[in-house]
C-alpha cells in the first residue's frame, strides 16, 4: 500500500450517514404509464420527423413540382414541342416569342425541357415500381426462407449485378427492331434495376426473422406464410422505401442515357434525346447554351429532389444512421 | 504538467494524516442535456467525496444519472450534455472549468476508465496488445519495445494467464471474461489514481463476474488506487465499496457507509430498492407457507379448468399431476468448420431429464452457453430435438404436426427476454394482444377486444394504452404486454426464458410479483429459464442447474440452496453479489465452498439475529410485499 492512503474503512467527516429530504426527491411509482400521451406509430413518428426535415420540405415540393409538370405540361408552355421549323433554328433566347431559344431543328427549347419531364418521370416510376417488386419479391423469399434457394437467387442475383444497368438495357433494347415505347423501357431497366433492392430486402428480412417477436408469433401458432407478410416485411421494408426512393433518380439517369445514346423510346420528347442532339450542334450551343443547359438542368434537379428525399427518409426511419 | 505538481501536493497533505483531503470532490453537480424536446436535467445537486485508497459506489437504476455523473468527471458527456453547475475537484484543484488539454492529460494518467461493455470496447481490427501500447503510449508511459513489455506486464497483472501469446490476438479471440480483464489493464497502465469502473462485470456471468471483481479488488488495493464503481447491483456495491451513493431520478437521495446503508436505510427509495433486490433479499419471493399457499390455489384453479386436452393424452390420475415432463432430451447443432461440407457436431443440450408439476415453477439455471435457452425452445416445439422425447400431459410433442400443434401453441407459451425485440414494433399493443386471438380465431371482433381488455387489466395496465406503440413503453411495460400476449389463449404452461433479466430491480420485482399472482390466480406452470440465482430462490419450486448442456444437480429450490451438492452449483451460488451480507429480514446465503467463507457467513447469520431490526420495521418481512407496498 502507499504511504499517502489511511485506511478505507476509516470514517470520514463528509461521508456521514445522508439522507436527502424527501420533499426533494419524491417517490414515483415504479414503472408508471402517462395516460394522456398521444399514441404515436413507427411510421407515425417518422412522418414527424420528415416534416420537420428541411431538406425533405424542399425536396418535396420540388418532385411535386416535377410531377405537375409532366401532367399538365400544357400550363407553362401552350408550344407544341414536336413542331420544328426549320427557318426558325437556332434562335437566342426571347427571339420570335421562344423564351429559351430554339434548337437547330427549330424546336422550342422551353416546350421541350417542359413535356420531356413526362418521359423521365413515367419511366422512372414504373421501373422503381417493378424493380422494387421484382427484387423485394426475391429478396424477402431468398433471406426468409434461406438455405439453397438462398444460394441459388443469391447466385442469380450476383448475375445480373455484374452487368452494368445501361450496358444490359443497351444489349437488349436490339430485341426490339421497331424502338421501345414507355413499356419496354421500364421492363429492360427493372431486369436489370432489381438487383439492389434484392440484396437490401434479403438483408433486412435476415436480421429481422431472428428477432424475438417473430418467434413469438410461431409459439402462437402463426404460419410461415402469415409471419412473413405480418411480421416480418413490414418490419423490413425501411431501408427498401429508402433505396428505391434513391434508384428512381438512378433509373431516370439510365432512360436520359439511353435516349442520349439513341436507344430509348422512339420518337418521344425526351431529356436525354435533347442532350443529346445538342452535343451535335457546336454552333447552336455557341449562340445559345440553353439548348443543353435547360434540359440538363431540369434532369438534375429532378434526380437531385429523388436523392435528397430518400437521404431524407433513411434519416427519420433509421436514427442511429444520422450523421452527428 | 499541473496534474503531477498537484499530485506531490496531495501526496505531502496525505502524508500530513489528520488533514487527509478527498481525491475527487464533487458539490452540488448538474448536469443538463439539451434534446430536440428541450432541456433535461440529468443530475441535479449531487454531492460526493471520494478520498485515497476507498472504494466508493454509485447506485442506482437506468437513468438515474449515476454514469452521466462518473462521465463528467473526465468530461466524457455526450456532446448534448453540459456540467451546469457545482463543482468537481480532483487532488484538491478544481477541474470543472479547465481548459480540454488539462482534462486530457488527466484522462489515463490520473484518471483511469473500465468501461461497461467488454464486447463493444475493443477495436476489434487492432490485437488486444496493440490496443493497450497505445494506451502507454498516449500516456507517455513507455514506448515501442518498453511497452510492449509493460503490456505483458499488465495482462498479467490483470490475470490473464498466458499473457505473451494473449497480447497478441484479436479481440475476438477473447471470452468476455477475457476482454474485461484486457480492459481493466488498460484502465490501469498509466497507473491513475482514480480508476472508475462503469458497470464493469454487468455483461459477465455470475462466477466470472466474481474472478474479475476479486481480482479488481486485490490489484486496486496492491496499488492504493481508488475506485468510483458505477452499479445497479446494490448487493454488489455493498460487497465491494466502503461508502455507497445511491441516486434515484438524478438526485443523491442517500449515501453513507455501505454496511449501515443497507442496514439503515433511510430514505424510502433506497428501502424499496433493498427489499426488491434479489441478491440482496436472497429468500422466497414469498414466505414457504404463503408459497404454499399459491401452489394449492394454482392447483385448485388447474383442476376447475375445461380439460381442454390434447386428443389421446393421458391424465395421469394418482400421484403427481406433471404436466410436462422431458425424457433425455438431446440436442446437437452442427458447427461450420473450415470447408462448408465438414462441420464438427456440437452438443448443446445433453441428455436432460426434469419434470413440470401442474401449477408449479421449475427454474433451469445456468450460465451463458449452458443449454438452458435450447431446452426451452424444445419445450416449446421451436426447435427438435435431436433425441429424447418431451410430454405434454403424457403425450409426445416432439412428432406432432398440423392441428395438434396448433392445440400445442395453444396451451404452452412463451416470455422471451429482450423486452425491446419481443413486441412488432409495427404493431400497436392492441394488435399485439389481439394477435393469437385472431391467429386461432377465438371470438368475435368484441369479444376479441373486451378479451384483450381484460388481458391488459390482469397485468395491471391502464386501457389507455391499446392504441400505443411498443416503442412508447418501458421495458418493464413491453414485458407485461409480452405477458399479456402468451395468457391470450389461456395456456396451461407459460416458458419463461430469462424474462425479468433485462429489468431494473424494481421493475424485476414488480414484474416478477405479477407473474407470481397470475399463477396462482390462473393456476399455470412455469418453466423459469434464468441465470440469475437469486432471482430463482424467489420465484421457483424446483430448480435444475445446467453446465454444458447438462444437468449437474436437481432438486427442490430449498435443497439446492441449501445443500448444494455439486461444486458447480455451489460456486454458483457463492458468486451471487451480496449474497453474505448480513441484512434484517433475509436469510444470508451459506455456502460451504471455503471454511473460511463459512464461518464468516454463519457469523454473519448469528450476527443477525441480535443485529438491527427491521428496516422496514417489525418482523422480518417479505422483500415482495414490501416493494408492492412502498
Amino acid at each position: 500500500m502507499r504511504s499517502d492512503v489511511m485506511n478505507p474503512d476509516a470514517p470520514r467527516a463528509d461521508q456521514g450517514h445522508y439522507v436527502a429530504p424527501l420533499g426533494e426527491t419524491p417517490l414515483q411509482e415504479v414503472d408508471s404509464v402517462d395516460p394522456n400521451a398521444t399514441p404515436r406509430s413507427l411510421w407515425g413518428e417518422a412522418m414527424h420527423t420528415l416534416l420537420r426535415n428541411p431538406v425533405f420540405v424542399v425536396s418535396t415540393l420540388l418532385i411535386l413540382f416535377v410531377l405537375f409538370v409532366a401532367a399538365f405540361p400544357g400550363v407553362f408552355t401552350k408550344v407544341d414541342p414536336t413542331y420544328g421549323v426549320i427557318s426558325d433554328s437556332n434562335l437566342a433566347p426571347g427571339e420570335g416569342g421562344h423564351v429559351l431559344g430554339t434548337s437547330r431543328q427549330g424546336y422550342d427549347i422551353w416546350a421541350r425541357t417542359v413535356h420531356g419531364a413526362r418521359i423521365s418521370v413515367l419511366v422512372g416510376f414504373f421501373t422503381m415500381l417493378l424493380s422494387t417488386l421484382i427484387g423485394g419479391t426475391l429478396g424477402a423469399i431468398a433471406g426468409y426462407v434461406g438455405g439453397w434457394l438462398d444460394e441459388v437467387l443469391s447466385r442469380i442475383n450476383d448475375i445480373f449485378f455484374a452487368i452494368p444497368l445501361v450496358l444490359g438495357a443497351i444489349v437488349f433494347a436490339n430485341r426490339f427492331p421497331n424502338g421501345m415505347n414507355l413499356w419496354t423501357v421500364s421492363l429492360v431497366l427493372s431486369i436489370f434495376g432489381w438487383t439492389s433492392i434484392a440484396r437490401i430486402m434479403r438483408g433486412s428480412v435476415i436480421s429481422v426473422k431472428n428477432q424475438d417477436f417473430v418467434m413469438a408469433s410461431t409459439a402462437l401458432g402463426a404460419s410461415k406464410t402469415k409471419i412473413l407478410l405480418r411480421h416480418v416485411i413490414p418490419n423490413a421494408i425501411a431501408p427498401v422505401i429508402v433505396t428505391a426512393t434513391v434508384n428512381l433518380g438512378v433509373f431516370i439517369v439510365a432512360e436520359a442515357t439511353l435516349s442520349f445514346l439513341g436507344v430509348g423510346i422512339t420518337n418521344a420528347v425526351s431529356w436525354g434525346a435533347d442532350l443529346s442532339s445538342a452535343k451535335d450542334s457546336m454552333r447552336t450551343l455557341e449562340n445559345n447554351p440553353w439548348v443543353l443547359f435547360a434540359p440538363s438542368i431540369a434532369l438534375a434537379l429532378t434526380v437531385l429532389s429523388f436523392i435528397m428525399m430518400g437521404d431524407a427518409v433513411r434519416d427519420a426511419l433509421d436514427p442511429k444512421a444520422r450523421k452527428r | 504538467m499541473t496534474a503531477t505538481a498537484d499530485m506531490t501536493g496531495s501526496h505531502a497533505a496525505g502524508q500530513g494524516g489528520d488533514t487527509e483531503r478527498p481525491l475527487l470532490e464533487i458539490r452540488d453537480l448538474d448536469i443538463t442535456f439539451t434534446t430536440s424536446t428541450g432541456h433535461v436535467n440529468a443530475v441535479r445537486g449531487a454531492n460526493l467525496s471520494v478520498y485515497p485508497g476507498q472504494t466508493v459506489a454509485i447506485v442506482g437504476e437506468s437513468g438515474s444519472g449515476k454514469s452521466t455523473t462518473a462521465m463528467s468527471i473526465a468530461r466524457l458527456l455526450p456532446r448534448n450534455g453540459k456540467v451546469t453547475g457545482g463543482t468537481i475537484r480532483f487532488g484538491g484543484k478544481d477541474i470543472t472549468d479547465v481548459p480540454n488539454r488539462e482534462i486530457l492529460a488527466l484522462r489515463g494518467s490520473e484518471i483511469g476508465l473500465v468501461p461497461q461493455d467488454p464486447m463493444s470496447n475493443l477495436n476489434p481490427l487492432w490485437k488486444v496488445g496493440t490496443q493497450i501500447d497505445e494506451a502507454l503510449a498516449a500516456n507517455g508511459v513507455a514506448k515501442g519495445g518498453a511497452a510492449r513489455k509493460r503490456t505483458i506486464e499488465l495482462l498479467e497483472e490483470a490475470g490473464l494467464p498466458d499473457a505473451e501469446r494473449r497480447a497478441g490476438q484479436y479481440p475476438h479471440e477473447f471470452s468476455g471474461g477475457m476482454r474485461q480483464r484486457a480492459l481493466i489493464a488498460m484502465g490501469l497502465a498509466a497507473r491513475p489514481r482514480l480508476l472508475i469502473a462503469d458497470e464493469p462485470t454487468s455483461a459477465l456471468d455470475v462466477t466470472v463476474q466474481q474472478q474479475i471483481l476479486d481480482h479488481l479488488d486485490s490489484l486496486t488495493s496492491e496499488l492504493g488506487t481508488t475506485v468510483l464503481l458505477i452499479t445497479h447491483d446494490l448487493g454488489l456495491a455493498a460487497e465491494r465499496a466502503q461508502h455507497l451513493v445511491v441516486m434515484y431520478k438524478g438526485q443523491v437521495v442517500e449515501s453513507g457507509p455501505a454496511l449501515e446503508l443497507l442496514q439503515k436505510p433511510q430514505h424510502p427509495y433506497t428501502k424499496r430498492l433493498i427489499a426488491a433486490a434479489p441478491s440482496l433479499s436472497s429468500r422466497r419471493l414469498v414466505s414457504a407457507k404463503e408459497r404454499e399457499e399459491v401452489l394449492e390455489q394454482a392447483q385448485h384453479a388447474a383442476s376447475s379448468l375445461e380439460p381442454t386436452t390434447l386428443t389421446g393424452s393421458m391424465r395421469q390420475v394418482d400421484g403427481p399431476d406433471v404436466v410436462v415432463k422431458v425424457e433425455n432430451l438431446t440436442k446437437v447443432f452442427p458447427i461450420r468448420g473450415k470447408v462448408p461440407w465438414k462441420s464438427t457436431p456440437f452438443t448443446a443440450v445433453d441428455d436432460v431429464s426434469f419434470e413440470l408439476e401442474r401449477g408449479t415453477t421449475t427454474a433451469i439455471v445456468g450460465e451463458s452457453g449452458s443449454g438452458k435457452s435450447t431446452v426451452a425452445q424444445m419445450v416449446l416445439k421451436l426447435l427438435q430435438p435431436t433425441s429424447g422425447r418431451v410430454l405434454f400431459e403424457g403425450r409426445d410433442i416432439t412428432e406432432i404436426t398440423g392441428r395438434d400443434l396448433m392445440a400445442l401453441r395453444r396451451r404452452v407459451q412463451p416470455i422471451f427476454q429482450n423486452p425491446y425485440g419481443t413486441l412488432d414494433p409495427t404493431f400497436s399493443i392492441y394488435r399485439t394482444i389481439e394477435e393469437p386471438l385472431r391467429l386461432h380465431s377465438i371470438g368475435n371482433q368484441r369479444s376479441r377486444e373486451a378479451k384483450v381488455r381484460d388481458l391488459l387489466d390482469k397485468v395491471s395496465l391502464p386501457a389507455s394504452m391499446l392504441q400505443r406503440y411498443p416503442n412508447e413503453l418501458s421495458g418493464g411495460q413491453r414485458q407485461r404486454i409480452a405477458i399479456a400476449r402468451a395468457l391470450a389463449l389461456d395456456p396451461e404452461v407459460v416458458v419463461c426464458d430469462e424474462a425479468v433479466s433485462a429489468l431494473d430491480v424494481l421493475v424485476q420485482a414488480q414484474v416478477l410479483q405479477l407473474l407470481n399472482d397470475l399463477q396462482a390466480e390462473l393456476g399455470l406452470s412455469y418453466i423459469f429459464i434464468t441465470h440469475d440465482l437469486a432471482v430463482v430462490r424467489q420465484i421457483a419450486d424446483r430448480t435444475l442447474v445446467m453446465e454444458k448442456g447438462r444437468v449437474v444437480e436437481q432438486g427442490t429450490t430449498e435443497e439446492v440452496f441449501h445443500s448444494p451438492q455439486q461444486d458447480y452449483t455451489k460456486r454458483l451460488l457463492a458468486a451471487i453479489p451480496g449474497g453474505s451480507i448480513p441484512l434484517a429480514g433475509s436469510e444470508t446465503i451459506e455456502v460451504d465452498i471455503d471454511p473460511e467463507e463459512a464461518a464468516e457467513a454463519a457469523a454473519a447469520a448469528e450476527a443477525e439475529v441480535e443485529g438491527p431490526s427491521s428496516p422496514l420495521g417489525g418482523e422480518p418481512t417479505d422483500p415482495f410485499t414490501a416493494a408492492g407496498r412502498a
